[in-house]
Formats: C-alpha cells, sequence, structure tokens
C-alpha cells in the first residue's frame, strides 16, 4: 500500500512534468521551425528539396501523361476567377475598348523566326477543347472548358533555337507595377493539352479570365497559368527574367517554380 | 528477447531498433505535417466533395469569421469558436484565420513557405513509411508483434480489454511483454489505414500525379473529396495521438519512453 501510494505521487509528478512538456512541444517547434526558415538556404535549399524532388519524379514517370479530361455535366456551375481580374494598363484598356482587332501576340526570344499572331490569325489556327479541372495552389478546384491553340503549334511555326529551354508568358496585367509573368518548361510547352486559350465555356474568354489570351498548363496549379498573355519569349535560362525565380509570385512570396503539386 | 520467464520487475528488450527508431523521426515529422498543413488549410478553409469545389460551390465545413466572430460549420451545425478558430490573437492583435497562429508552421500566414515544410517532409514521412513496412515485413514485427490473433479479436476478449483500460488497469508481468489487442488494433489502424490514407489523399491533390495516376483521385471519387479525407485523416491522427500520449502517461510515462529511447523496458508489477 505504502508503495502504492508512493508510485501514485511520483506518477503524479511525473505526469505534470510530461504534460507541460507535451504543451510546450509544438510551441518549441514552431518558435524553432520559424527561426530554422528564416534563413534562406533553410527557406530554398532543405525546404525546397521535397519540391525538387517531386520536379524529377514527375518528370520521371508521367511526362507525356494526359490530364483528365471530363464532360460537360460535371463542370462547375460558376467558376470563380483569382488573381487580377481587369489589367489596369493603358494599352490593354484601349486593345479591349476595340474587341481586341488591334491586339497581336508577340513569340520572341531564342526562335529562329520571331512572330506577331493576332487574335483572327490564332483563331484560324487548328483549335483544341478541352474540359479540365482547375486547382489553386489556396486549395479550391474548378472545372471549365477551354479553347484554343496548341502552343506548341505556335512554338513549332517559330521554330525553338537548340539553345530554349523554357517558355516565358509576359501579361498585361500587374501587381504594384510589376507586370505578372510565369514560365514553364519544354515538357509542360510541348505538351498536347497545353493551350493558349481564347475561349472559355463555349465563349470568348471573359476578362476576368484573362481576356483575351491566357495559358492552359493543365498539370500544374492555377498560379502557372498566366492571364492576359501579350508576349511569348523563348529563353535558355530563367535567371535573367523578372527576379531570377522564373515567375512573379514565385519571386515576390516565395511560391515553387514547379506547382505539380 | 530473454528467454526466462519474466518476473515482475524484470527489465526486457521491448522495441527493436527500426521501430524506435522510424517512431521518433515520424512523431515529428506528423508534428510539421500537420501544423504546416493547418497553414494550407487556411489558405482555402473550406471543404467540399467531389472533383470540384470552390467559393461558389456548397462547403460541407467551413472556419470563417463574421462580424468579429469566428465561427466552425459543419453541414448546418455552427459553433462560435471566437479565440481559437476564425477569429484568434497573433502579435498580440486578433486577426481573422481559421486555425490559430500558434498551431501552424510558419506562425503566421505564409502559403508558401508551408507548403515548402509540408511537401518536404511528406518526402520523410512517406519514405519513412515505406521503410517501416518493408522492415516490419521482413523482421516479423507486423507477423509477431501487431497482427491480433482470432482469440484476441473475439468479441467477449476485446470487451475485457476496453472494461480494464477503463479502469487504467493495464496488463503487467509477462502479459505486458506484449502490445495488448486494443493497441495491437490502434497501432496497426494508424500504420496500414491512416498513414497510408494520408499519403495517397496528398498524392491525389497533385494536378501532375493525377495525370500519371489517375486511379489515385479515382480512389476518392474526386480531388476535393480526397482533400476533404486528407483533413478528416489527419484530425484521425491526432486522435491516436492523444489517446496514445494519456495511455502513456497513465501507463508509466518514463518507463514507456524509456523502452522506445534505449528499447528496454520494465514489466510493470502485477496489482495486488
Amino acid at each position: 500500500m505504502k508503495r502504492a501510494g508512493g508510485a501514485a505521487m511520483t506518477g503524479l509528478t511525473r505526469r505534470t512534468l510530461l504534460r507541460s512538456a507535451g504543451l510546450a512541444a509544438p510551441g518549441l517547434l514552431l518558435g524553432a521551425s520559424d527561426a530554422l526558415a528564416a534563413s534562406p538556404s533553410v527557406r530554398d535549399i532543405v525546404l525546397g528539396s521535397g519540391e525538387w524532388l517531386s520536379y524529377r519524379v514527375h518528370r520521371l514517370i508521367g511526362s507525356e501523361a494526359l490530364a483528365r479530361e471530363f464532360d460537360a455535366s460535371e463542370m462547375s456551375p460558376k467558376f470563380r476567377t483569382n488573381g487580377n481580374t481587369r489589367p489596369r494598363s493603358p494599352e490593354w484598356r484601349r486593345q479591349a475598348d476595340e474587341g481586341f482587332a488591334s491586339w497581336s501576340l508577340q513569340v520572341d526570344g531564342l526562335v529562329e523566326a520571331p512572330l506577331s499572331l493576332s487574335l483572327a490569325e490564332l483563331k484560324a489556327m487548328p483549335a483544341r477543347t478541352q474540359i479540365t479541372r482547375h486547382d489553386c495552389v489556396e486549395g479550391w478546384s474548378a472545372i471549365g472548358q477551354w479553347t484554343g491553340v496548341p502552343l506548341a503549334t505556335v512554338l513549332a511555326t517559330t521554330r525553338l533555337k537548340p539553345a530554349a529551354r523554357y517558355i516565358v508568358f509576359h501579361c498585361a496585367d500587374d501587381f504594384d507595377g510589376t507586370a505578372y509573368y510565369e514560365s514553364i518548361d519544354l515538357v509542360d510547352a510541348m505538351h498536347p493539352q497545353t493551350i493558349l486559350a481564347y475561349g472559355m465555356n463555349g465563349a470568348d474568354l471573359p476578362t476576368g479570365h484573362g481576356a483575351p489570351l491566357r495559358l492552359r498548363v493543365e498539370r500544374q496549379l492555377g498560379y502557372k497559368h498566366a492571364k492576359f498573355v501579350m508576349r511569348i519569349e523563348a529563353v535558355a535560362l530563367l535567371g535573367p527574367v523578372g527576379g531570377g525565380k522564373g515567375g512573379f509570385w514565385e519571386d515576390t512570396i516565395g511560391y515553387d517554380w514547379y506547382a505539380g503539386i | 528477447m530473454t528467454e526466462l520467464v519474466a518476473e515482475t520487475g524484470q527489465i526486457v528488450r521491448r522495441h527493436r531498433l527500426s521501430t524506435r527508431i522510424w517512431h521518433w523521426v515520424n512523431a515529428g515529422t506528423v508534428l510539421v505535417m500537420l501544423m504546416s498543413g493547418l497553414m494550407i488549410f487556411n489558405a482555402h478553409p473550406r471543404l467540399y466533395w467531389g472533383a470540384y469545389g470552390a467559393n461558389y460551390d456548397p462547403a460541407w465545413l467551413e472556419i470563417g469569421a463574421a462580424e468579429g466572430r469566428g465561427y466552425l460549420r459543419v453541414g448546418e451545425m455552427r459553433f462560435d469558436t471566437t479565440g481559437v478558430l476564425g477569429v484568434s490573437a497573433h502579435d498580440g492583435r486578433r486577426w481573422s484565420v481559421a486555425f490559430p497562429s500558434w498551431a501552424t508552421i510558419p506562425g503566421g500566414y505564409d502559403l508558401a513557405l508551408a507548403r515548402r515544410w509540408h511537401l518536404t517532409f511528406a518526402w520523410l514521412l512517406a519514405l519513412g513509411l515505406a521503410a517501416f513496412a518493408v522492415a516490419s515485413l521482413a523482421n516479423g514485427h507486423l507477423r509477431r508483434d501487431l497482427a491480433p490473433g482470432r482469440r484476441e479479436l473475439a468479441p467477449g476478449h476485446l470487451w475485457d480489454e476496453v472494461k480494464a483500460h477503463a479502469r487504467l488497469h493495464f496488463p503487467t508481468g509477462e502479459a505486458a511483454r506484449r502490445y495488448n489487442a486494443l493497441q495491437k488494433l490502434a497501432y496497426l489502424g494508424v500504420l496500414v489505414i491512416l498513414l497510408p490514407a494520408m499519403v495517397v489523399s496528398g498524392l491525389a491533390m497533385s494536378p501532375s500525379m493525377d495525370a500519371t495516376l489517375p486511379w489515385i483521385v479515382d480512389l476518392f471519387g474526386g480531388r476535393q473529396t480526397a482533400r476533404s479525407v486528407h483533413f478528416i485523416a489527419a484530425w484521425l491522427i491526432v486522435g491516436f495521438v492523444v489517446v496514445h500520449l494519456v495511455m502513456v502517461l497513465l501507463s508509466g510515462p518514463l518507463n514507456g519512453v524509456r523502452a522506445m529511447i534505449t528499447g528496454r523496458y520494465r514489466l510493470p508489477e502485477a496489482r495486488r
């Protein structure tokens, strides 16, 4: 009996001790994790390793895989917009007022034959229509129908130089004066479902979704799908583009460049 | 393991090195995954069923703020959660965020950094689980220590164990060498169901993996269902951890923690 009482006493003290330790653990972890992540090398190299590994593995096991295409009956009743919904650029606004009649897409950089394509010329090219799921980095998904020209068709017309490794999309919208831009590798650029979309859900691409032309890169998250595309540039390296990390959100808040997961 | 019949108070070898390493790596990994996952959830604190789901679509679960009060809504049920969910204090200020900053990695709103923590530790979780599963199959841990016998699964036996646990009567002496049936079921449930469900439902949220291995998202019936399952399974793991910690505290915490660090376990003495 005496011994049992003694055990209960120590048990209680230990319990109190361990309970405080248990409660403190997440707090300590949080403090330590925030301190660690304050270091750019931890943030970019250590904590970036998962994304790097995912990119390599995805390229290894499924670089040709097609994204699921849905039936019209499976579409979202209402497809929300995200990011900028109307560029402030006076040039874009003038072109929008004219129904984009004088708008044109520039294709340049490391290409044999730089090109300028009007909206009518793009619409005259062989088109692809696909009903796909759009996944935002924040977590929501919406299913919509997109019509446009495969990027590979446009790039075949201009013919990439051998040094070209990435395709950069320069956009008309901006955040605090910095124009939006994004970039993808050639595996995604040549993928049959990667299209320059001018149509959505059977109509012209609405302003909020990036009129007159947006990128659809169906195996990646929403921020890669550049809207209000004005210029496409083929480059060898992403370093000299913008802040060097390949996209507006990559440069400003640290989203990962490869957004397949 | 000693061949002698264990006397009470005797020290025996309890946990293999592979079990001990995995336990602690996994404990840290799961905590990082949970806290960074809560931050990711904060970016869109609504859950849906099906392939799609966004702000215009009905959410079965939502954490939000209205007129300065935080709430959790599950279906038709709405709870005022001001102070913890929806509205909480951060740096001395009240702000509107689903899960409070003390529960998330990083502590403030940073989706980009939370994703880096989550998607890097996800590899550790998945590869650690795979390595432990292979080791446990190879060394017999799964068959010998974790798989419950037919007699242990008999309803009468399980009910006896539930009653014993409720009275805080834990196995002593020779019986304390092995996991009891409730322990086996709990550990197997986490190892074979919950952790794999976390990994697979996580992969199902990847648009690239959905293209490469479409059956993954089909298992759940849609990406937003997979996201909901991911959230529910995460809280079931939290539930397991809470019960696990309570049981460790009640059944002799120092002996239990020492066994999981050094492998050596003192068989508890029989109750009189």
